[in-house]
């Protein structure tokens, strides 16, 4: 892009972008014009626009309670003010590192696993010559992740419940003593994790398969000539091919540490296993839903939306400096 | 040369086939054990559990029998059909028309639009503020409204629709529109003919989106009249009065475990005979485009 710089091109652009020397009446008749020229799709965004104010921009008003002490009868804009009481309590709980650990563990676990096993199986893909075979494993690995969590509390309660599972049944077969993993402290991240993986490692092989199919023919074609063997061709070239990817979602996923999927913990956990299971957001629910302390529920929600907001921007930016793309 | 390099490559396929045939197994097991459970007769599972392969003559239906027949089940799909359809439907009406207004890259306050639209997608306020909205401001307890109005545009659908419109060659949208037709009788009659495979494709997304959808189902409706599928299923999976949601008669010989397998796969029915609609387009490409090129 640099060596653009100083090209009369660019300074085209710049002297067209630049704000033009009109007076500022023109310049409002001719915006004017150009939105009466677009009046149909104005239209068009009442309904969308209307929807995004009420349930996505109401609720971020509403988010004022955090600082308040919300009392249902007096309402939102009505509850005294208190500070940061919220906040102070609960970063002063024992739950707040309980909470932060167990949904960093999840992330990066998910993250460590995952992905060189999704990497993995999308280069198994991409290698294989058996076509029909090969749509078959895309077809039957993309499908859990079109599931949803109850139906995956279904499958595993199959696998892992204590009395009929079927792991369970082999480890009695095998003389052992059946296991509860959904509610033991031991198994419980394990279960997490694994399940995660097992349901959403096909689908995310779809950026890096299309990557794959991003890399020139020619540069398999040459190494092939050179006489590369499939190994060195996978490591030469394959593989540096889908490194903007690995980069972009790696970052995506840091970005988005504190998000752990609400639903898969709150489908599977149970009170002998929230000391190792609990994360925010199931937090927010049973402290603000069950409990009745909407504003600590929605201070927590609030911290975490604003750290999660700060880690994404500086992954995107990162994201920018180091693969030239951005992640939104 | 030629045959050591065709050796190499026959060891190379045998090994990542290998390695594929292993990923299918491993996604495979869980849900052949699950059918198999389902379809395991009660005589049978009495003396040793769920066998791993069981010949179709053997197989009992009893346990779809006895779902099936029980109010509860059939009033659930139901539900679950009503908020499916009707979500879907309002997903597209506001998601079509916001991807293609923002699809005109003349339009004056277009990059305002999209940045207020990506903030609330990097922003959470987590669910108490959105749980005041619905339930206390709006009142929508006990209402499917609560379930379809809240989640209906996702901001992915709505780049991913938006890429797509900006495909669409100016020139086609030019001359209907030197033939008089306005900007929205260009998009009712040239752009959306047009943009099937994307309508479909993101119509499928919504569809499962709100098939799926448990949790909302739970926190506002307490009446278990109005409870779509995946809360039944859940109450099934994890209830101790399982009366309530089927006929529990041991005479009609079905497992409790039978029971649950075949709630399991009621269930994923729908989405499995929809699901090779979905995979024609995604393997395409399709949803690539949101990604961000």
């Amino acid at each position: 892009m640099s060596q653009y710089a100083g090209t009369p091109a660019v300074a085209r652009v710049r002297r067209a972008r630049a704000k033009p020397d009109v007076p500022l009446a023109m310049r409002v008749q001719r915006l004017a014009r150009a939105m009466w020229k677009h009046r149909w799709y104005y239209l068009l965004l009442i309904a969308p626009l209307t929807y995004y104010l009420i349930f996505r921009y109401i609720p971020i008003w509403n988010a004022q309670i955090a600082f308040k002490d919300f009392f249902a009868l007096k309402g939102v804009e009505g509850s005294p003010w208190v500070g940061l009481q919220h906040f102070e309590a609960f970063f002063n709980s024992f739950y707040f590192s309980e909470l932060i650990v167990n949904t960093v563990i999840f992330s990066l676990a998910r993250l460590i696993l995952g992905m060189p096993i999704a990497i993995i199986l999308a280069l198994a893909i991409h290698e294989s010559r058996f076509l029909f075979f090969r749509s078959l494993v895309q077809t039957v690995t993309y499908l859990p992740h079109f599931l949803s969590w109850v139906i995956m509390l279904g499958l595993l309660l199959g696998l892992l419940s204590p009395s009929s599972g079927m792991i369970n049944e082999m480890i009695k077969a095998a003389g052992g003593q059946p296991i509860a993993f959904l509610t033991s402290t031991a198994w419980f991240r394990q279960v997490v994790v694994l399940s995660d993986i097992w349901k959403e490692t096909g689908w995310s092989t779809i950026l890096y398969l299309a990557a794959l199919l991003g890399i020139s023919p020619d540069l398999y074609e040459a190494a092939e000539v050179d006489g590369a063997s499939r190994w060195r061709r996978i490591w030469h070239i394959s593989l540096p091919g889908i490194v903007p990817v690995i980069v972009l979602i790696t970052l995506l996923r840091l970005g988005n540490i504190l998000d752990v999927s609400f639903q898969q913990i709150w489908v599977l956990y149970s009170v002998p296993v929230y000391s190792v299971g609990d994360i925010i957001d199931t937090w927010v629910y049973r402290s603000g839903v069950l409990d009745f302390q909407f504003s600590l529920a929605t201070a927590v929600g609030l911290f975490k939306g604003v750290i999660g907001l700060i880690l994404i921007l500086v992954a995107n930016s990162v994201a920018k400096r180091v693969a030239q793309q951005s992640l939104f | 040369m030629f045959r050591s390099t065709n050796r190499d490559e026959w060891g190379f396929q045998l090994f990542v086939n290998g390695l594929l045939l292993i990923v299918l197994l491993i996604i495979v097991i869980p849900l052949w054990r699950v059918i198999m459970t389902s379809l395991t007769p009660l005589d049978v599972y009495m003396r040793g559990g769920t066998p791993m392969f069981q010949w179709p003559w053997e197989w009992s239906f009893a346990a779809y029998e006895q779902m099936l027949t029980h109010p509860t089940f059939p009033r659930a799909t139901l539900n679950s059909v009503i908020i499916t359809l009707c979500g879907t439907a309002l997903s597209l009406f506001l998601t079509v028309p916001l991807a293609y207004a923002l699809s005109a890259r003349t339009l004056p306050g277009r990059r305002l639009i999209i940045a207020l639209i990506l903030f609330t997608f990097l922003f959470h306020v987590g669910l108490i503020p959105v749980y005041l909205l619905v339930a206390k401001t709006l009142g929508w307890t006990n209402n499917i409204l609560a379930i379809i109005v809240p989640p209906a545009v996702g901001v992915t659908n709505v780049l991913v629709m938006m890429r797509f419109f900006e495909g669409i060659p100016e020139e086609i949208k030019e001359s209907a529109r030197m033939d008089g037709a306005n900007d929205l009788q260009v998009l009712w009659r040239i752009v959306l003919p047009l943009s099937k495979p994307i309508l479909l494709t993101i119509g499928l997304f919504y569809a499962v989106h709100y098939w799926n959808e448990f949790f909302t189902p739970i926190l506002y409706l307490n009446d278990q009249n109005l409870q779509p599928l995946p809360v039944l299923l859940r109450n099934i999976l994890i209830g101790q009065n399982f009366s309530e949601y089927v006929d529990y008669d041991v005479s009609r010989a079905a497992s409790i475990e039978s029971l649950k397998s075949s709630a399991v796969l009621l269930t994923m029915l729908p989405m499995v005979l929809v699901y090779p609609w979905i995979q024609r387009y995604f393997t395409k490409g399709t949803l690539l485009g949101g990604v961000k090129e």
